[in-house]
């Protein structure tokens, strides 16, 4: 009887853990995730661009343990050298702000991460495993305030420029950025 | 009262005789550059640096204290393309050459007719992947001329020829790889059929070096490491290093953790001089890497310091390290001003050299000693220079730790002074120095070494100086060893400074305005407002009509500019190497930029 009660009571406390679900076992390094994307709004015809995506980038979003893995992993592997430890950027565009050249959807932000960017932007594929790829860019959504903020990072190990991730204004994304140097230069 | 009016009388005398001595002192003390360095006027501009003794200073008089403020705009020119100009317009045949930060187009523009329409350009067309390992911003800082041909450094790590007539590529010569974090930004030297050419990427780990190429094919004749073993470095029997700190085998290898060498830094990004009687050819080297001095106990030999070298062999003679195991990403790549002058009654070939780290140094370019180093800047960073033992004294509070943030240290990491090269004036024996006035806190991070990523470790973040101005145009008096007038700035002066017989001095702000001060007083004697902050070299020449012209490039940007030229935001402090902190304000006074402005009076 009292057993039956126990395991009653267990159901709530199990179901509160479902919220952070971990893989332990990281994906071999070579396997990558198909996830159809566009980099512009326009598309012949007048529709919009052909897209299809897993739903696999709300898993990392929403995630805390992804996104601290991702805060850890974007100095770790010297995104923070680039874009600067806060993000505010540096040789490469700033990513807490509200304008993306490449798009602001994770998926968008993987292929960025895994392909590189022409102007300046290393290529990681095949240097940084698939599910640190997506930590990463579930990571790069929490610096512009684009995941939950109950799910973002609380706190900075290092010098504090700004609040947290958790803390960060919304930024919605808008698509476009800096002129490529290519529109700039004379032909 | 007849006594003490007597006495008064007595004291004013000895006051004006004291004044006389000194007067006189300073007139015969007053530094001159070697006539082989500093050959007579010719009104052209060949090199950035105007001539191999690094004065920037012109004979031209036509432009003077009395009549400066009716300079007029003669003619404009876009350089395509908005990011940081830290160029200098070089002239030479009635004809001026301009170099664009990337992609690194030479335009050469004919002086002879109205406008200074285009002759000619040249596009290397540089890889767009050198964009991602250029640690501040897309500079190029000038193109120097030789023998009929225009030489200059791409992003991307290549040195090109090109004639200066057509415009057409004599050779093209691959030097630095941007898959290891190297490009180049600085601008070759010239001299003796080399030119000489070094590598930046000090925040990516690269291995430092300078580079001497065949002036008329771009054959590399010699190479010479600024880290590693004495082989690599060209250390030899004729390396004579007057402190013992820097005598012994090997030092490149010996003062790092081991290999860390490789990843060392120690680049040529900035200023070269050359002194033809001594056949001496002075360069400095950059920053260790990562800048986490925890990674890396010793002295990192032979970072943040200064070589003299055979031209010819690339032969080390000596050298003297500004900021031995460098705690603060000091480069030791500043100007080297090329003097002659008596010092303590005795004649001395001096290089004088305003440096990173606050000090202003002479020393002789004969042995390497140091004959003077004092500050020009607030420091709390260091006491003092050890003229003994050559050693910069650090203050040990203000030694960086991991993970701690060490608060108000000064000066900061872009240093008292950077690349911005200042001017000797031949008339007053001043040297006129663009530098900053700012302090920063900072905490080291640990580094990880992936080729072709940032090597830093480090956080930091910038702030004004005492005072609240950020920046200040000091002329400084080399034999009297002081500042002998400042102007203020309220940002950092990261453009050049140009000195002329007019007794007139030019320099630009990072607001966009390009001024005119006395060369005496520093009095304001003329501004112009230009499109963007004003980061580059000013530079002047005799035009085919006889008369005499200004040029400056405005366009903001480099690491000081990198807030409006990166669209960086300023919501994080961190940004730009903790520059931005330091500049947010930068964004409500300027945009972007790139046109070269040319003055002349009416
Ligand atoms: C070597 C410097 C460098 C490193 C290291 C680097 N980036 Fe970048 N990054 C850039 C540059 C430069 C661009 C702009 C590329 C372009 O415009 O073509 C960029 C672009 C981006 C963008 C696109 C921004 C937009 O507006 O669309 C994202 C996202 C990004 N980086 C994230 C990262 C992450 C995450 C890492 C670490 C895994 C990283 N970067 C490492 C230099 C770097």
């Amino acid at each position: 009887m009292s057993r039956r009660i126990l395991l009653l009571l267990l159901v709530p406390v199990l179901a509160a853990c479902q919220r952070e679900e971990r893989e332990y076992r990281a994906n071999p390094i070579a396997s990558e995730t198909r996830e159809t994307v566009a980099l512009t709004a326009l598309s012949p015809g007048g529709n919009e661009p052909v897209v299809a995506t897993s739903g696999k980038g709300r898993d990392y979003e929403n995630n805390a343990y992804h996104l601290s893995q991702g805060k850890r992993l974007f100095q770790w592997f010297n995104c923070s050298g680039c874009h600067a430890p806060g993000g505010g950027g540096d040789i490469g565009p700033p990513l807490i702000d509200d304008k993306w050249i490449y798009g602001a959807s994770i998926e968008q932000i993987v292929q960025t991460i895994r392909e590189g960017r022409p102007n300046g932007m290393p290529s990681f594929r095949g240097r940084v495993p698939d599910d640190q790829i997506w930590q990463l860019a579930a990571y790069v959504r929490s610096m512009s305030g684009n995941v939950p903020s109950d799910a973002a990072p609380t706190r900075a190990d290092h010098m504090h420029p700004g609040p947290s991730e958790s803390r960060r204004p919304v930024s919605p994304p808008i698509a476009g950025g800096d002129v490529p140097p290519g529109g700039q230069a004379p032909q | 009262m007849g006594r003490r009016g007597t006495a008064a009388w007595a004291w004013a005398f000895l006051l004006l005789l004291g004044c006389a001595g000194a007067v006189a002192a300073q007139e015969s003390s007053i530094p001159v550059p070697p006539a082989a360095a500093a050959p007579r006027e010719d009104g052209q501009w060949v090199m950035p640096a105007k001539n191999y003794a690094s004065t920037r200073y012109s004979e031209l008089d036509e432009i003077k204290t009395d009549n400066v403020k009716g300079l007029q705009v003669a003619f404009t020119f876009s350089m395509g393309v908005n990011r940081g100009q830290e160029s200098a317009p070089i002239v030479v045949n009635n004809t001026m050459y301009v170099v664009a930060p990337y992609p690194n187009i030479l335009y050469a523009l004919d002086l002879t007719q109205p406008g200074a329409p285009l002759k000619w350009r040249y596009d290397p067309k540089p890889e767009a992947a050198a964009l991602g390992v250029a640690c501040c911003d897309w500079v190029n800082r000038g193109p120097t001329y030789s023998n009929g041909r225009i030489f200059y450094a791409t992003l991307d790590g290549n040195v090109v020829a090109v004639d200066a007539e057509t415009g057409a590529e004599a050779w093209k010569t691959k030097l630095g790889n941007v898959r290891d974090g190297e490009t180049m930004t600085m601008a070759p030297l010239l001299a003796k059929g080399k030119v000489f050419v070094g590598n930046s990427g000090g925040e990516f780990g690269v291995r430092g070096w300078i580079q001497a190429l065949d002036e008329k094919t771009g054959a590399v004749a010699w190479k010479a490491y600024n880290t590693g073993p004495d082989k690599d470095v060209l250390i030899g029997a004729d390396f004579k290093p007057f402190y013992e700190s820097d005598k012994g085998q090997d030092l490149g290898v010996k003062t790092w953790p081991a290999d860390a060498w490789q990843q060392g830094g120690g680049t040529v990004w900035g200023w070269l001089s050359f002194d033809p009687d001594l056949n001496l050819l002075y360069h400095g080297t950059g920053n260790p890497g990562p800048w986490n001095s925890e990674q890396r106990p010793g002295d990192n030999k032979w970072t943040a310091g200064v070589f003299a070298r055979n031209p010819e062999t690339g032969q080390a003679r000596w050298f003297y390290q500004f900021s031995p195991h460098d705690l603060f990403d000091w480069d030791g790549i500043n100007e080297n001003v090329l003097l002659d002058m008596k010092w303590r009654g005795q004649d001395r070939k001096v290089l004088v050299r305003p440096e990173r780290n606050g000090f202003l140094y002479v020393l002789d370019r004969v042995s390497g000693e140091v004959l003077s180093a004092k500050p020009f800047h607030p420091l709390t960073a260091t006491t003092g220079v050890d003229l003994k033992t050559g050693a910069l004294i650090h203050n040990a509070d203000k030694t960086p730790q991991m993970n701690r943030v060490v608060r108000d240290i000064c000066p900061t990491a872009p240093g008292a002074k950077d690349w911005s090269p200042s001017a000797f004036s031949n008339k007053t024996g001043f040297l006129y120095m663009p530098h900053m006035n700012m302090c920063m806190d900072w905490e080291n991070v640990s580094a990880n070494y992936i080729a072709g990523t940032p090597y830093i470790g480090a956080e930091l973040r910038m702030k004004a100086g005492p005072g609240g101005h950020r920046g200040a145009f000091t002329a400084w008096d080399i034999a009297g060893e002081k500042i002998a007038w400042q102007i203020k700035e309220s940002f950092p002066v990261w453009s050049g400074a140009l000195a002329t017989a007019g007794d007139v001095v030019f320099y630009g702000t990072m607001e966009g305005w390009f001024k005119a001060v006395h060369a005496r007083t520093g009095e304001l004697l003329w501004r112009f407002k230009t499109d963007s902050g004003i980061i580059g070299q000013p530079t002047t020449y005799r035009g085919p009509d006889g008369h005499q012209y200004v040029a400056i490039i405005a366009g903001v940007g480099g690491w000081a500019g990198a807030v409006v030229a990166g669209d960086l935001d300023v919501r994080d402090g961190t940004a730009a190497k903790g520059f931005v902190n330091a500049v947010r304000d930068l964004k409500d006074v300027t945009t972007k930029g790139g046109t070269l402005y040319v003055f002349r009076l009416p």
